[in-house]
């Protein structure tokens, strides 16, 4: 450790700039979020100070525990995509040729802008002449669904892009986990007879365990915070079928004016993911032994 | 005896060949899938309507259309859009890595004692949705005048891909060697001269990995553009093409064409530098 001697002027030049942008455009505002949750408000005109009146609203808000819930679906079926992720990373990492390019192909919908991705899942949805439709029609189905319009179905037609948007993400992430497990105890253990299934499921999974736990919470907090997608495709209609919490806030405050309310459910969502990065750091704590 | 070896082995490896051949099957089947839909999309901004709504969605067009192309970018605003996209990209990048860089300098290479403390901020700032800043950034830049200002847009991205960035530079500046600054010293060379004449072109190789996600995550924004710029010379391509194709609703050809113009430039770049591209998804993962 031969660290440099720095006078507080060299301190405030290299630190200064980036600290002051991160705590003026991340850290007060997420303050004053919860601040804000504390007033009524339209969002131009005088805030009236409510106390907890927001914040005990939104318990009762039927309309915010169905977006709460869509956004635990959706955090379900992330977490549930990861088993086929996974299963796709061990054969992709089991010295396949073309492994490489491979998870490169894989990557290329995570790369796209999300605008574009729902227009185009828009258009696989569309009724009467999406892809999707008349290749069910080809099939024989007759009376083939509004996917985006039926409130039964819109936030499971949301989740399959999702899982199409980042399959290469958490495989690229399995992958270089799985290529750091050492040769040698693969090796040990195919001597000792293993098989193939055995040592992918006893050595080298509770290996990369690490991993895979911080890919479910990642998941889980990024389907909590999901938003692009369902306020492209839906708006989170029909009938709120599809609204999570990202879009809810977002429709409250932006679309419905109701900075108040709005800034209440910004804050819910600052703290539930704060409680999710919590978990990480239990959860990779606790097995940082393993490696 | 050895007989009896040899056809174990060669059976064995049938089934491992039958085995491996329906792994590829499934594997190249998961690349189609996820490349079908970005290759329909190409289809169908090559085709006029008639095309599109009367024929099978995987003919190819019958001849290929690029008016839908020259139209949508000599029609609309998407030229605008485009360089806009570009501007606020770019100036973004610059900014982020430039800071990045000098605290990750900081933390890592001077000595003070609240560099635990300052990188213990930046990388909680990985976890917070940037919805839940939203109200109140809308609520400071209306104050402030920055509304509808190309500025709401570069300092927020760059303060949002700072931790990522720092992230990303961390490992690297941790594995540089001390000797060097040493001996620089010795020689006579302020911090400013080590940081910008050694520091930030020893970390190019780095730099280049962190800019390239940056830029990505910057071209593709949606949420703040939203937020921040109504004005449509302002606007960038991802918000421009969602108004524009309001404007198109029945025209496929054109929507496809516009589309292609947001995805062809990140298909480009990936082309030429996936292996950068991977890396930096890879070491900037926490983001998601």
């Amino acid at each position: 450790m031969n660290r440099l001697k720095a006078s507080k002027l060299d301190l405030l030049i290299y630190v200064g700039p980036a600290l002051l942008l991160l705590l003026g455009i991340v850290y007060i505002p997420i303050v004053q979020t919860g601040y804000f949750g504390l007033m009524e408000w339209n969002g131009i005109g005088q805030k009236t100070f409510v106390g907890l009146e927001n914040y005990l609203a939104l318990l009762q808000d039927s309309k915010f525990w169905s977006s709460a819930y869509h956004s635990l679906i959706l955090a379900g079926a992330s977490i549930i995509s990861l088993i086929f992720y996974l299963t796709i990373s061990f054969v992709l990492a089991s010295r396949i040729k073309g492994a490489n390019l491979l998870r490169k192909i894989y990557l290329i919908p995570m790369l796209l802008a999300s605008v574009a991705i729902a227009q185009l899942w828009m258009k696989i949805y569309n009724p009467s002449n999406g892809m999707l439709n008349m290749f069910l029609m080809k099939l024989g189905f007759e009376n083939t669904p509004a996917w985006l319009g039926d409130a039964n179905l819109a936030l499971y037609a949301i989740i399959v892009p999702t899982i199409w948007q980042y399959a290469g993400f958490y495989i690229l992430i399995y992958y270089a986990a799985l290529k750091n497990v050492p040769e040698s105890l693969v090796e040990a253990a195919r001597i000792d007879g293993a098989s193939s299934f055995q040592i992918a499921l006893k050595i080298k999974l509770p290996l990369i365990m690490n991993v895979v736990k911080v890919t479910i919470v990642l998941a889980a907090v990024g389907s909590l915070k999901y938003f692009d997608l369902i306020y492209i495709m839906t708006g989170g209609g029909p009938s709120g079928s599809s609204e999570v919490m990202a879009s809810y806030m977002y429709n409250t405050a932006f679309n419905k004016f109701d900075f108040g309310y709005g800034s209440a459910i910004g804050f819910f969502l600052l703290v539930i993911c704060l409680v999710a990065t919590f978990i990480i750091q239990r959860l990779t704590i606790a097995d940082k032994d393993l490696y | 005896m050895p007989e009896v070896v040899a056809k174990k082995t060669s059976e064995h490896s049938f089934m491992q060949r039958i085995g491996k051949g329906v792994l590829y099957v499934i594997l190249i089947g998961i690349a189609i899938i996820q490349l079908f839909p970005i290759y329909w999309l190409a289809l169908f901004s090559l085709k006029n309507n008639y095309e599109i709504f009367n024929l099978s969605p995987l003919a190819l067009p019958q001849e290929l259309r690029f008016e839908n192309y020259i139209k949508v970018w000599t029609e609309g605003n998407i030229a605008t859009y485009f360089f806009n996209s570009i501007f606020y990209t770019v100036s973004a990048v610059i900014l982020t890595i430039l800071l990045a860089s000098m605290v990750t300098f900081a933390i890592t290479r001077l000595q003070w004692r609240g560099h635990k403390l300052v990188l213990g901020l930046f990388m909680l700032g990985l976890m917070i949705p940037i919805h839940s800043t939203l109200i109140p950034l809308f609520n400071t830049y209306t104050a402030i005048g920055l509304i509808n200002h190309p500025l709401s847009l570069i300092l927020s991205y760059t303060a949002f891909n700072m931790p990522v960035t720092i992230m990303i530079l961390l490992g690297f500046y941790e594995a540089l060697s001390h000797e060097i600054e040493e001996a620089a010293i010795i020689d006579g060379a302020s911090i400013h001269q080590i940081f910008f004449r050694i520091t930030l072109p020893m970390t190019a190789p780095v730099i280049a990995t962190a800019s390239i996600i940056n830029m990505i995550y910057n071209w593709n924004e949606f949420v703040f553009v939203n937020t921040f710029i109504s004005s449509d010379e302002l606007k960038t391509l991802t918000v421009g093409i969602q108004n524009f194709i309001g404007q198109y609703s029945t025209d496929w050809g054109a929507i496809g064409a516009t589309l292609m113009f947001s995805i062809i430039p990140i298909l480009i770049i990936f082309l030429v530098l996936s292996d950068r591209i991977v890396e930096g998804i890879a070491a900037g993962s926490v983001k998601g």
